[in-house]
């Protein structure tokens, strides 16, 4: 059971707006929450991995289902 | 809170010459997904990158003198290059552009404009343009410098990646 404290919904959405919407839902959370994103951008999935070591925030998770890509991220 | 720029001690300059549809994606999807990974972002706006700074865009999008560009229905393959110069041309080719942007999902030009002002991206017009091609800082956004090629350098000599577009 996945527990989250925010949510971002940027399906059909592309490069980069989830990263975007996703670091400004980031910036609204306090240390150690988590957020959860839902996108459709395939790329997306590289692009989490790359935005997660690039700002110390940790993925928690990332799945892909059908063409739904779901993400987990904890607020350093 | 991480909403201050340059918090992994990162630096982006970059330098936008375009004033294109097309090419007004990259300097801005660039400048502001490395404002969300906490890059300190300077963008200089020099000849018709300054286009891109109008409070009011309108930007178009010309297969003139573009072989690379995907045209509809294979036009592309069978069209005469000059046919590329017709009039009315460069008018359905942007209305085609930006109903593709639309319906792929793809960000308009001004809310990934907006995305780097709100997250706190420093844009510099270059003064020199602006003088040679008589332009008026009233038509352009608020919250931008001006300045010239050393001003470009102050930040461009300490960043860790510099790109012209």
């Amino acid at each position: 059971m996945e527990e989250f404290d925010a949510q971002v919904d940027a399906t059909g959405l592309n490069c980069p707006m989830p990263i975007l919407r996703a670091k400004k839902a980031l910036t609204g959370l306090a240390s150690g929450q988590v957020l959860k994103i839902i996108a459709t951008d395939p790329g997306s999935v590289k692009d989490f991995e790359a935005f997660a070591k690039q700002t110390g925030h940790q993925l928690l998770q990332s799945e892909s289902a059908g063409e739904l890509f779901t993400y987990l991220i904890r607020k350093v | 809170m991480n909403t201050i720029a340059g918090s992994n001690n990162k630096k982006l300059a970059l330098i936008a010459t375009k004033g294109t549809l097309d090419w007004a994606y990259p300097p801005f999807i660039l400048a502001s997904t490395a404002a969300a990974l906490d890059y300190d972002v300077h963008m200089f706006f020099t000849f018709y990158g300054l286009q891109l700074l109008k409070k009011k865009l309108d930007l178009k999008v010309s297969p003139l003198g573009n072989p690379g560009m995907p045209m509809p229905m294979g036009m592309d393959k069978w069209f005469p290059v000059a046919g590329t110069a017709l009039p009315g041309m460069e008018t359905m080719m942007t209305s085609m552009m930006k109903s593709k942007i639309k319906n792929k999902g793809v960000a308009s030009v001004e809310s990934l404009r907006d995305a780097c002002l709100e997250s706190g991206v420093t844009m510099i017009g270059c003064q020199m343009t602006i003088d040679l091609f008589d332009l008026s800082p009233d038509d352009f956004i608020d919250g931008i410098e001006y300045g010239g090629a050393a001003t470009f350098f102050e930040f461009a000599g300490e960043s860790d990646v510099n790109l012209m577009v």
